[in-house]
């Protein structure tokens, strides 16, 4: 029993924290630090170092270019970078189609998109909730009818999270409508230039567009574009969102929060007196660290799990719950650390500086439209009461 | 890193489990909440014969040198069963004590040890004064200096395991001394009274008088007035002991209520099939394994050399599993309804240990307090 890395974690921490002091573009570390919007290229410029460094394939195996680390090392990896302020690895093509295409795909396929979706050259996004379908997505009804060689795809996706970037999107779309929907699904990729794709922005509540409607309008999709079998594409769906379940806990992502918060504690005057002084505030700032800590934990002993080829224990379905709850709770907290400086909404000028002056203080600046946007993490993905849904059938046999 | 067990850290798990299953079934041990004495010193004979009171102490002093993570796996099963005798208090805890304090006085350490490791011999640590709470510096037992030795008078409360015990480690301070000294105290020593009485949770405590009690210079333990740090280090390895109990206790607890989940009908289905049940039971799952987390996080920092560091890290496990103990608890109550507020289930007996392990050696608010202290002076 030891939860410190071994000398050769050690080593590997060292090597991944100066590749990326070396190679973060400062400017973009400066952005994601700040909590400024991204754009495409702020995205690519790091994929693109760490595709020549040969570490973007993180959690793939070597057969397909991948990094080949085993799961402490994608954990030390995750921590380090998005310490120094590294942009997510966007995980539409890296960490969701991919796994599916290795796993169930064709040997076209597998030499077609890999490659493309390890250099960055093609951007993915997500084809699966739509407006009558949401946590019942089973229910979906995005059709495609086989005619000759094709499929005519006809309906809306909808959420698809920087939809407006990406160059492909696999979609789950309904091929039959006999017996248990569940058994009518396809999974299909689709190129996103084909005629009769429409992408539309949805402005979310931060006034933000980082989600999309794509509609689909007797879209030609080759048949060569299915994964696996026809009618087969639930059992490939269920296993991407399984696959996704360590990433999305973001504990590199909160612990950065969590530093900047305890920085900004020891800045944010009140009566001249900083912040963390105010032992309400000290004690939330301390509750959630402490909860940190313990998912934290609770995602290392799973990744071991999964080292050892044991089952995952029940600890894995927590993570996402858990890891919501405090992303969101971190966000509340850097809201209330703004205090009155919560209150304005602030655009970013054309010389990036605020259109607000006496926002100076970059923590604060964007401290209200995160708070805002972060109320989708515990809807995304499951939302949190499917996740309890699932622990209550999985693990707890009611 | 490594989460694993090692061989013999399994083997210890299962003959305790053994012990557990074959002499200490609920019968059992309502036959030993009901005996004059409250536990049971064949229970205790064989817990050592497995090895329990030789753990903590190291080889050199006659022990076993187990490491934290064997206390966790015995403190565990511990809470797994609602042991009632008295392991905390008469062993973990002034194993940690003596150790602490007698530090290189290898002859003072031997001695004490000696006894401790053969079950023989119960020592309970005397710290807990009126008034005190759970502030640890907060002493004021006057150790009054006379001829060679020194007068202790004052009074103890709460002492875990101090109905039973032979020996008492007392913490006391020298008039004009800031930080406390210890002291080695026979519990039949002339001018001791002690009050022994049972806790919420059938475990048994005391509250010890010190009337004009004197002792020789030979009686301190460790260097006069410099004593804290070995008071905040064995206080940090039971609160680490705690934690791994109750996550012992939790997991049971856990398990029992959803058994009942299945088993119990109303309006002709089983009470699982409810929603609003179903996702209490998953609340009360993620409150055990962010604790089983924190067990081990409390485990492995309990002998950083860093004491802040070590503060630090067990005050957040302490936080979280105090917090664990009330939610997982309470919910367990609440989820089985009325035969769970009863005596003659033990769902309530998990329920107020969990509840009493909540309130020891501080509770969710003080722990909390002490971890944003450490964020105070890191600022």
């Amino acid at each position: 029993m030891d939860l410190r890395y071994s000398p050769e974690q050690q080593i590997f921490e060292k090597e991944v924290r100066e590749f990326t002091r070396e190679n973060l573009d400062p400017n973009v570390a400066r952005k994601v630090l700040e909590g400024c919007r991204l754009e495409r290229e702020d995205f690519l410029s790091w994929h693109r170092a760490l595709h020549k460094k040969g570490w973007v394939g993180v959690g793939w195996p070597k057969e397909f270019g991948g990094t080949g680390w085993d799961a402490t090392q994608q954990h030390i990896f995750d921590e380090v970078t998005a310490d120094a302020g590294a942009p997510q690895l966007i995980p539409f093509g890296l960490r969701m189609v991919a796994p599916v295409i290795m796993n169930f795909g064709n040997k076209a396929q597998q030499d077609y998109h890999l490659p493309k979706i390890l250099s960055g050259e093609n951007w993915w996004c997500q084809g699966y909730s739509e407006p009558g379908s949401g946590s019942d997505l089973a229910s979906l009804k995005c059709k495609a009818e086989r005619v000759g060689d094709h499929y005519i795809v006809n309906g809306q996706k909808t959420w698809t999270t920087l939809g407006q970037h990406a160059d492909w999107i696999f979609c789950l779309v309904r091929t039959s409508s006999d017996g248990r929907q569940q058994e009518g699904i396809s999974f299909l990729l689709i190129d996103m230039k084909t005629p009769g794709i429409t992408v539309r922005p949805i402005i979310m509540l931060d006034q933000e567009h980082e989600v999309n409607e794509v509609w689909f309008d007797d879209v030609k999709v080759p048949v060569e574009n299915r994964v696996g079998e026809e009618n087969k594409g639930w059992t490939y769906a269920k296993f991407l969102l399984s696959h996704e379940r360590t990433g999305i806990a973001g504990v590199g992502r909160c612990k950065r929060i969590v530093k900047r918060l305890q920085n900004v504690a020891k800045k944010a005057l009140a009566n001249g007196k900083p912040l963390i002084e105010d032992v309400r505030f000290r004690d939330r700032l301390a509750q959630v660290e402490i909860d940190l800590r313990a998912l934290e934990i609770t995602l290392l002993r799973v990744l071991d799990a999964e080292r050892e080829k044991r089952q995952p224990g029940p600890e894995a379905s927590l993570l996402k719950i858990k890891g919501s709850e405090i992303q969101q709770v971190l966000t509340e907290l850097t809201m209330m650390a703004a205090g009155p400086a919560a209150l304005p909404y602030v655009r970013e000028g054309d010389n990036g500086a605020p259109d607000v002056e006496w926002l100076s203080d970059e923590a604060f600046r964007y401290a209200t439209g995160h708070y805002f946007n972060f109320r989708k993490t515990s809807i995304y993905g499951g939302s949190n009461e499917i996740q309890r849904n699932i622990i209550t059938q999985l693990v707890l046999g009611l | 890193m490594n989460f694993s067990l090692t061989e013999e850290q399994t083997a210890l798990k299962d003959s305790i489990g053994k012990f557990l299953e074959r002499d200490y079934t609920f019968d059992d041990r309502w036959k030993v909440i009901r005996s004059p004495e409250g536990w049971s010193r064949e229970h205790w004979n064989q817990l050592a014969e497995i090895g329990l009171m030789a753990l903590p102490v190291a080889e050199a002093d006659g022990g076993l040198g187990g490491g934290v993570v064997d206390t966790m796996v015995v403190m565990e099963q511990i809470g797994k069963g609602l042991v009632l005798e008295p392991y905390l208090g008469c062993v973990v805890l002034p194993a940690a004590l003596i150790k602490a304090a007698a530090g290189t006085e290898e002859a003072q350490r031997t001695s004490l040890s000696e006894g401790l490791a053969s079950g023989e011999t119960l020592y309970a640590f005397a710290h807990t004064e009126p008034g005190q709470r759970y502030e640890r510096a907060s002493v004021a037992l006057a150790a009054t200096p006379q001829g060679d030795g020194y007068v202790l008078s004052g009074k103890k409360i709460s002492v875990l395991g101090g109905d039973c015990a032979d020996v008492l480690i007392v913490s006391a301070k020298v008039p004009g001394d800031t930080e406390a000294s210890l002291f080695v105290v026979p519990a039949t020593a002339a001018g001791v009274t002690r009050h022994a009485y049972p806790m919420q949770d059938a475990q048994r405590g005391a509250d010890i008088q010190f009337s004009n009690v004197t002792v020789g210079a030979d009686a301190l333990l460790g260097a006069r007035g410099k004593a804290q740090a070995a008071i905040d280090y064995a206080l940090d390895v039971a609160c680490a002991a705690l934690c791994a109990e109750a996550v012992g206790a939790m997991t049971e607890l856990q398990k029992i209520t959803i058994e009942y989940l299945k088993t119990r009908k109303q309006f002709g289905r089983a009470l699982g099939t409810n929603q609003a049940l179903q996702h209490r039971a998953v609340d009360m799952l993620m409150h055990v394994e962010m604790s089983r987390s924190m067990a081990l996080e409390a485990a492995v920092s309990v002998d950083n050399p860093d004491a802040a560091a070590r503060a630090k890290a067990i005050s957040g496990a302490k936080t979280l599993v105090s917090q664990a103990c009330r939610f997982v608890g309470q919910n367990a109550v609440q989820l089985h309804g009325g035969i769970g507020v009863t005596h003659e289930l033990n769902t309530s007996h998990y329920f107020k240990r969990l509840t009493m392990i909540s309130v020891t050696f501080g509770d969710g608010d003080w722990h909390l307090a002490r971890y944003g202290d450490a964020l105070l002076h890191a600022a």
